[in-house]
């Protein structure tokens, strides 16, 4: 890449920082130079975050649909998975699919309710109902 | 308090953090592409099992702390590195270094890192910053990619060094030990160790997920996805491998840039190794051919192109990588240091 093409497209990072990049001037020599960003590499990341607000309402549908309970909803708009859940709540990955079925989480305890709010950044009260939609 | 330190930005963390505390250490040589090349940083694998964020597992370089870790070795710098159980004992020992005048290194999650936008905060753990002070309950942060300096409150840096998932942190805390001259002898060294540890990654690894191999198995694999997956899922999964290529903290081209930067600084340590220019400018080409790629690739995540043949394009243009990189490191192995 030479210089002057370091991209200069207005992507998301670009409201923290310029990014630092690697290329060659007109002689050949490495040297560095900032980046707003990069349309290719904004699209990317667009298409992940496409893929995240389909599954955060799929999960929502999920679980009006009385197919799962709320913490399906909460770990998708956390972008949590089985594992980061467990490693935050200290419950087995088992366990965590148990509570995902609705029948299950209406019998859990506030303690055990408490753990999920904890790490979703809600109240337990919420999580029951599953109302909060700011991500 | 406040501690006498430069922030330097860098493309990516661990090389930035690298440098800073190096050069903090009196390593006044040591540049982003020379902590890179010594720590043989740049690799490739594909991890067909494993998936990541609803994606595949690729990476374009080496293990998370292993940069860090290398350099300093190469270079006979004795390093502290500890992992914490207890969220106060890891806060006290960084309160402790901040007290002795030691700016430390933390690797943290960026989930919860709060000065990050939104967009870039997912459940990643590899990132690494630099605390060199703390006024009241801020802590004064040095993060690699950034321009300027932020802070975090003590709150908030105890969430981020203590993230949960994959590669998670548990409150590392790492930093050279001791202030050390270190000699232009020894930095050759170094990059030869360097260059011959990264011939190795790329060329030796048994199996066919890693390293040049890699490549292929992934081009091969890329070429069936439309197939296999579907058009909406290979979009996504093409996707990506873009951000794993290009996203910050790879300079661009998949770390090649950078790697071309470090042959051609490695240079200077060894003049009479003219093929060290040649070799760089060919992994400039190498990044070059991996950011068509990076559009080829997006002109299918953006639906513009659907066929089979526009997947097989963009195989084919990872099988060209391939062969190219492959002669690099073959050409790489075989010279003869002048010094």
């Amino acid at each position: 890449m030479k210089k002057e093409e370091i991209p200069q497209d207005d992507g998301a990072l670009n409201k923290l920082t310029k990014e630092l990049s690697y290329a060659v001037d007109e002689k050949g020599n490495y040297t560095t130079g900032l980046s707003t960003g990069w349309e290719v590499k904004i699209t990317a990341l667009d298409v992940a975050w496409n893929d995240i607000e389909k599954r955060i309402n799929d999960a929502h549908q999920k679980v009006v649909n009385g197919e799962a309970s709320p913490i399906l909803y909460f770990m998708e708009l956390k972008l949590m998975d089985l594992s980061i859940v467990s490693s935050y709540t200290g419950f087995w990955k088992w366990q965590i699919k148990r509570h995902l079925k609705p029948s299950v989480f209406k019998s859990l305890s506030d303690s055990k309710l408490k753990k999920y709010a904890d790490i979703f950044e809600i109240t337990v009260q919420e999580l029951k109902t599953m109302k909060k939609n700011d991500a | 308090m406040t501690l006498d330190f430069k922030h330097i930005q860098a493309a990516h963390c661990e090389n930035g953090v690298t440098t800073s505390l190096l050069q903090h250490n009196g390593v006044e040589k040591i540049t982003e592409p020379l902590a890179f090349g010594i720590g043989s940083g740049l690799f490739y694998i594909y991890i067909p099992f494993m998936v990541i964020n609803n994606g595949p597992a690729i990476s374009f370089r080496t293990q998370p702390g292993l940069i860090f870790k290398r350099t300093c070795k190469a270079l006979g710098i004795p390093v502290y590195r500890k992992k914490f159980s207890s969220h106060e004992k890891a806060m006290e020992a960084l309160d402790d270094c901040i007290k002795k005048g030691i700016p430390a290194a933390c690797q943290v999650g960026v989930y919860y890192l709060t000065y990050f936008p939104k967009e870039y905060r997912f459940h990643f753990n590899a990132h690494n910053l630099i605390v060199f002070g703390k006024e009241n309950d801020n802590y004064l942060i040095s993060d690699p990619v950034m321009e300027g300096t932020a802070t975090l409150t003590s709150y908030e840096l105890e969430r981020v060094r203590f993230a949960k998932g994959a590669f998670a942190p548990r409150g590392q805390l790492y930093y050279p030990m001791e202030k050390k001259i270190v000699t232009d002898d020894q930095i050759r060294q170094g990059i030869k160790t360097g260059i011959k540890r990264n011939v190795r990654d790329m060329l030796r690894i048994p199996g066919p997920i890693a390293g040049v191999k890699g490549i292929v198995f992934t081009a091969n694999r890329i070429k069936k996805w439309r197939d296999k997956l579907g058009p909406e899922k290979s979009r996504s999964y093409l996707a990506q491998l873009v951000r794993m290529q290009e996203e910050i903290g790879t300079g661009g081209g998949g770390f090649r840039f950078i790697y071309g930067a470090f042959l051609q600084q490695a240079h200077a340590y060894f003049p009479a190794n003219d093929e060290l220019m040649k070799l760089s400018a060919t992994f400039t080409k190498a990044g070059d051919m991996w950011r068509n790629a990076a559009v080829q690739a997006s002109g299918i995540y953006k639906g513009r192109l659907t066929a089979q043949q526009d997947y097989d394009t963009m195989g084919d243009m990872m099988i060209e990588i391939a062969a190219l990189e492959k002669q690099a490191f073959i050409d790489l192995s075989n010279i003869k240091w002048s010094k």
